[in-house]
């Protein structure tokens, strides 16, 4: 007990004389560019601001839920702020895994006095979701393999007298069941009332079946980029920031489908229990990097838009090139005048259901 | 020798039995032989034994339904769920403790995600509710901090319920003492205020648990304002004008106050919340899965539910696990087999070659251990797409018409192919190690009796090579069992296994008890398999060298 | 190398001119010739790597000869696999099947031949009975001690009547005693049955012991092919003479030859009379031959023309049956005398000055 105090007291001591001691903040994150985004846009500027502070990256995004869960059941906390997406917060905060905050004294104002609550929005879909980018699921087509008339409309990925050839899908009802649903005739406003009916199910899985031969069914974001260079799909869903790189940074024949894209959040969630020093740190760090500059700055290296308001008009150009990020970014209005809201509340009750249902529907 | 004649029994040259003399000799090699393995016994134990108990554990437990809902469960018991009438307003009233509580230590959500597994839409049902609980009770709030404002202030509530022990030893209670001494109420206040006594003793419980601040310095529950409400108006004025303490007055001003006022219908309240309080269903998942421990998840793992009137199959639309059982059964056989195919003439040919030029084969086969797994699988991707390398070459030859290149990706022949070469070394490695020890005279001396080659192989080497088959085999099936990774990156949707489930489970659903139940039968699958092939091999028959 | 055969009769196996090589490089059977009468008991007897295992394995079916003929009864075997040669084969550690028993080991060669069950019984029966092992039957190989286990390998390799059996040093894993007896009981059984046996070992005595003739191999070649008796008293070569038996050897000169005596100078340049076996003329250095049982110690008992040398006693052995005794003589401090253990043996001291002496016929000059 003593020795600990001792050492408590000497690390405070340290870091009151601003000594290069360093700490930790280990941040838990999904690798890859979107990762790179982060270091660039946020974490080195705060490094630099504060020399005492080592940032640690974890790659563990895609398995944050199952192992704070587990973290948490051992008692072990290794991690101080974990990236994931909406649907995953909403697990996090349910099972009382991710920290409750109040969003106007954790973050910061707009420049022009707006609230964080009002800047963010509706973006803060739950108690505990500290949000950062909007990005947006949506399709890739092959340019030379659609003929003279690409596929501007959602409901031709199910056309396949118009675009023949394999199209890739993810592994998992979420976006499928609601495309399916909009291209069978139900009105984008019922989507989620049908989607709630057994039938409504039924009608979704069965719009899918008319292209069930024609699909590989993709579980990793990188899968459908990799599907559309190699030829192997005509047309794929995936995250629009994966589009944009194999578009902009390998130059392969592929065009973006900018219709029914559906809409969804990518944040911070904070750890609960954290310890008291730790949790300091982490607010701070989080005032920071989610102020409005950051989160426009984070648009230079990739192309999702800024999940503040305040943020948008201060997108500006792919950092050290000429490109503009508008037209790449979900948010852009040119490409938002058909989007889709994604349901969190939905998805929390009916995930688990619909999902065996749609394994079953696969494997059948 | 003399001891020899000597009736009795045999002694040591002390004198001492020699049978216990023996027996202390031994004990001490015994004691010294569980020291050396003791490192590894409780690394067996800490690592293996342990969790798979608390796994096998997970998958009946079912603890979290009565913990939160303490009494409504205990309300609920009556009910009968096939009456087509949802509960009572006294399941409702037991209800709005529990959630008040369960909100308060931040439970519900937790309920409503296990309870969501189990029909769809809990989950939100009790998040909503979660947030609307706290207003139950705000009009008599109101009503009572009218009268006084010290009812708005937990010591007064302490006073009225608590019994005067209690009050004693939780004067001047601080956090840094240990936890709170154990509610215990007044006895004229239990007998005259048996509802908000009840709801007390939750108040109580939840903030000791909490332990940040004694219970008299915590906010009131809405909710208790609503059980005294109720109570005063069916109490006798005598019982309550019996109940003594400091807040004596506070009650009876209050008491005369009130007389009038109607207590609210929690059904009203709740269903005002959400509808899904009024729907018979929930009601029905919450009274089937009140028990502590539930089938619920193994019925789950086998494709059955547990529904009012037993059990009884899961409508087809929602039956996969039999079947992905079965598939990775079958599939699994059939990689081993094809491991033991390509196998073994690699073994053999490795356990004839001289040991310098097997040792560069030996590599080879190693070659895959060292390269990642994800490396490996995605190479079988290239390889194997429609535009991948062999369609390519097979259409270069004429051999594949170019409008229909095979399909040999995303189904299950990419998960035998890439799984099949994954584990080859498993089954190699041990089938050489037994190739090794059988002497080459055997194969001469079997031809030198007159056998010819194939005599010679199939009745002298190969049943002296069936204890590396039986090994290898053994590896190979139960790697491929577990296996997810491969599968779920080459096998599409036809090939994969009942692993990518509990994948699944454990890593994005959560529902860890579903996971655990499928993992379990695997494993009860994996050792029945591992008891047939006793049976009919006979596992001294498996060798590894 | 002259055509080496051995005794009378038409043989039965012969190999002409038979040469192998592995590597293609070195040869490790050179140009062998050899052939074997029906009935007869040849041993092949010689160091490790001398080649004699690998032309048993030519002759067996195993290897192939790199060039030359392998014939069995007159026919030529060498495009005929092993399984149709019809020769039953003992192997160094019996290469007896671990997962049959004993019956099923002996049944196996009658039943790849397509032997009728009640006929294949009556032959194992016989087979057992002959090794007398009649009750072990429904044993596993692994539950019999060494010596079994060899019976059990012998009878197996006779069981289906070959007419040519070879072993390959099968008594090698067996202690003297057993091994003793098993040498006589190969020798009874392969009289008794008439069969022709191929027998291959590196010990001398179980080759002088079994033996109607042995061929002495070395370097890829038979450098005597003879009964027992001739290899021992006739060394052809000094080869053969230091690798049968024990032998004293005093290199030297030949000085002359006087039909079938030559005189040898030795070393320190005494001159000594020897039987000349192969040298040829004056002046050829030679190694002098002489058994240690042939030297006398005891100048009485020395027999007329008998050539005596100064000797210093080194060191005395006492081996119970006999003494052996370590000399000085002409300058070699090796060389043995073994004297009977009579009555009337002295036992000599070290440091003692003595006389020995031997007959010419019994000092023969090899090559050097």
């Amino acid at each position: 007990m003593k020795l600990t105090s001792i050492l408590a007291a000497t690390t405070a001591l340290t870091m009151a004389a601003g000594a290069a001691s360093a700490v930790d903040l280990t941040l838990v994150s999904w690798g890859g560019a979107y990762q790179k985004s982060q270091l660039k846009a946020y974490a080195e500027p705060y490094m630099a601001m504060h020399p005492d502070v080592n940032i640690i990256w974890d790659e563990s995004s895609a398995e944050a839920v199952a192992k704070l869960r587990a973290m948490h059941e051992a008692g072990n906390l290794t991690w101080d702020l974990v990236d994931v997406d909406a649907a995953d917060s909403f697990r996090l905060c349910d099972e009382g895994l991710a920290l409750e905050y109040e969003p106007n004294d954790l973050l910061a104002p707009a420049p022009d006095g707006t609230s964080a609550a009002d800047d963010f929005g509706a973006q803060i879909v739950n108690a505990c979701y500290i949000p950062q980018i909007v990005y947006s699921t949506t399709f890739g087509y092959r340019t030379d393999m659609v003929g003279d008339t690409p596929p501007s409309n959602i409901c031709d990925v199910f056309d396949l007298e118009k675009y023949p050839g394999k199209r890739s899908l993810e592994k998992r009802p979420i976006n499928n069941m609601e495309w399916a649903l909009l291209c069978d005739g139900v009105a984008k406003d019922d989507i989620y009332s049908v989607l709630a009916t057994d039938e409504g199910q039924q009608q979704a899985l069965a719009k899918l079946g008319t292209i069930k031969d024609q699909v590989i069914w993709w579980s990793a974001g990188a899968d459908t980029p990799q599907l559309l260079a190699d030829g192997e799909v005509v047309m794929g869903s995936t995250y629009n920031g994966r589009l944009f790189s194999a578009i902009v940074e390998q130059n392969q024949p592929i065009g973006m489908l900018w219709d029914a894209q559906v809409f969804s959040f990518d944040g911070w969630v904070i750890p609960a229990d954290l310890p008291e020093d730790r949790l300091a740190l982490v607010k701070d760090f989080l005032f920071f990097a989610t102020d409005t500059q950051r989160l426009a700055d984070q648009a230079k290296y990739i192309s999702y838009g800024p999940a503040r308001a305040s943020s948008a008009p201060l997108v500006g150009k792919l950092d050290g090139t000429d490109i503009d990020m508008a037209p790449y970014m979900p948010t852009d209005p040119a490409n938002a005048q058909n989007v889709f809201y994604y349901n969190f509340e939905f998805w929390a009750d009916y995930r688990d259901d619909i999902d065996a249902k749609f394994q079953a529907w696969l494997a059948g | 020798m003399s001891d020899m004649t000597d009736t009795g029994p045999m002694r040591a040259a002390d004198g001492t039995p020699l049978k216990k003399s023996l027996a202390r000799a031994l004990r001490r090699q015994k004691l010294r032989a569980l020291a050396l393995i003791a490192p590894l016994l409780i690394f067996v134990l800490v690592t293996f034994v342990v969790p798979i108990g608390d796994m096998l554990f997970r998958s009946v437990e079912n603890q979290i339904v009565s913990d939160t809902l303490p009494n409504t469960i205990q309300r609920l018991a009556g009910w009968n769920p096939d009456s087509g009438e949802i509960p009572d307003e006294a399941v409702f009233a037991a209800l709005a403790v529990d959630f008040q509580a369960a909100a308060e230590e931040k439970n519900h959500t937790k309920l409503g995600t296990r309870l969501n597994y189990e029909n769809p839409g809990m989950s939100s049902l009790f998040r909503k509710t979660g947030r609307g609980a706290d207003d139950i009770g705000k009009n008599f709030q109101k009503t009572f901090t009218g009268f006084d404002k010290a009812w708005g202030k937990g010591e007064a509530w302490a006073a009225l319920l608590g019994s005067d022990k209690w009050l004693a030893a939780t004067e001047g209670w601080t956090k840094d003492a240990g936890p709170e001494p154990k509610f215990s109420a007044r006895d004229e206040a239990e007998f005259a205020l048996p509802l908000t006594t009840g709801v007390y003793r939750s108040f109580a419980r939840v903030a000791r648990a909490d332990g940040k601040k004694a219970a008299a310095d915590t906010k009131p529950w809405p909710v208790l304002f609503n059980a005294l409400a109720e109570d005063i108006s069916s109490a006798s004025p005598e019982a309550i004008a019996a109940i003594g303490g400091p807040s004596a007055d506070l009650l009876k001003s209050a008491a005369q106050g009130l007389s009038s006022a109607e207590p609210i219908s929690y059904k009203d309240t709740f269903v005002a919340i959400d509808k899904g309080w009024a729907d018979l269903g929930t009601w029905q998942t919450i009274q089937a899965y009140a028990g502590d421990y539930t089938p619920g998840y193994f019925l789950n793992a086998v494709d059955l539910e547990k529904g009012t009137d037993g059990i009884k199959k899961r409508p087809d639309q929602q039956r996969i696990y039999l079947m992905l059982f079965w598939r990775t059964i079958w599939m699994s056989m059939l990689i081993t087999g094809c491991c033991l195919l390509l196998g073994y003439p690699v073994a053999w040919i490795l356990a004839n070659l001289r040991a310098s030029t097997a040792n560069v084969l030996m590599i080879l086969v190693l070659l895959p251990f060292w390269t990642s797994l994800l490396v490996r699988t995605s190479a079988w991707k290239v390889l194997l797409q429609q535009q991948g390398v062999i369609n390519d070459v097979l259409v270069w030859l004429g051999l594949v018409d170019d409008a229909n290149r095979l399909v040999l990706i995303n189904n299950q022949f990419g998960t035998i192919v890439a799984m099949t070469h994954i584990l080859l070394p498993f089954m190699i490695l041990p089938l050489y190690s037994v190739m090794k020890t059988i002497p080459p005279a055997y194969l001469r001396a079997a031809k030198s009796l007159g056998a010819t080659n194939w005599t010679a192989f199939w009745r002298v080497y190969f049943p002296q090579s069936v204890p590396g088959i039986g090994a290898g085999a053994i590896l190979c099936y139960i790697l491929a069992i577990g296996y997810y990774i491969t599968p779920e990156l080459v096998g599409g949707t036809q090939g994969v296994f009942i692993s990518n489930r509990i994948a699944f489970h454990i890593s994005s659903s959560l529902n860890w008890g579903l996971a655990a139940a499928l993992g379990a039968i695997l494993l009860g699958a994996v050792l029945l398999l591992y008891y047939v092939y006793d049976k009919i091999v006979g596992i001294d028959n498996v060798k590894l060298g | 190398m002259a055509d080496v055969t051995s005794g009378a009769g038409a043989a039965f196996v012969e190999f002409e001119h038979v040469q192998k090589s592995y590597d293609g490089e070195t040869l490790v059977v050179k140009d062998l010739n050899l052939s074997i009468a029906k009935g007869e008991f040849l041993t092949m007897l010689g160091p490790s790597g001398s080649g004699k295992t690998t032309c048993l394995m030519m002759l067996a079916g195993f290897e192939t000869a790199t060039h030359g003929e392998i014939k069995l009864a007159g026919k030529p075997i060498n495009n005929i696999p092993p399984h149709k040669r019809g020769i039953g084969m003992v192997f160094q550690n019996y290469a007896l099947f671990p997962h049959m028993t004993v019956a099923e080991n002996l049944a196996f060669p009658l039943e790849v031949r397509d032997i009728g069950k009640s006929d294949r019984d009556a032959k194992v029966k016989r087979a057992l009975d002959m090794v007398q092992m009649g009750k072990f039957g429904g044993r596993r190989p692994a539950q019999l001690s060494g010596g079994q286990q060899q019976r059990i390998a012998l009878a197996r390799a006779l069981v289906f009547e070959p007419e040519l059996v070879l072993m390959d040093e099968p008594l090698g894993a067996l202690d003297k005693q057993l091994r003793e007896h098993m040498q006589f009981e190969i020798t009874r059984l392969a009289h008794n049955l008439g069969i022709t046996t191929v027998y291959v070992t590196h010990d001398q005595t179980e080759a002088l012991t079994m033996s109607d003739n042995v061929a002495v191999f070395d370097d890829g070649r038979i450098q005597q092919l003879a009964p027992p008796a001739v290899l021992y008293e006739e060394p052809a070569n000094s080869f053969v003479a230091q690798f049968i038996g024990e032998n004293n050897t005093l290199m030297g000169t030949v000085k002359e030859i006087k039909g079938d005596i030559a005189v040898v100078a030795l070393d320190d340049g005494e001159l000594i009379d020897c039987k000349p076996v192969n040298v040829s003329k004056p002046g050829e250095r030679t190694r002098v031959s002489i058994r240690p049982e042939r030297v006398e110690v005891n100048k009485a008992r020395l027999q007329k023309g008998a050539h005596t040398l100064k000797a210093e006693v080194l060191e005395f052995i006492y081996m119970g049956d006999i003494f052996r005794t370590r000399l000085r003589v002409a300058g070699n401090d090796n060389f043995i005398v073994k004297t009977r253990n009579a009555p009337d043996q002295v036992r000599m001291q070290p440091g003692q000055q003595i006389e020995i002496g031997w007959l010419p016929q019994d000092c023969r000059a090899l090559d050097a």
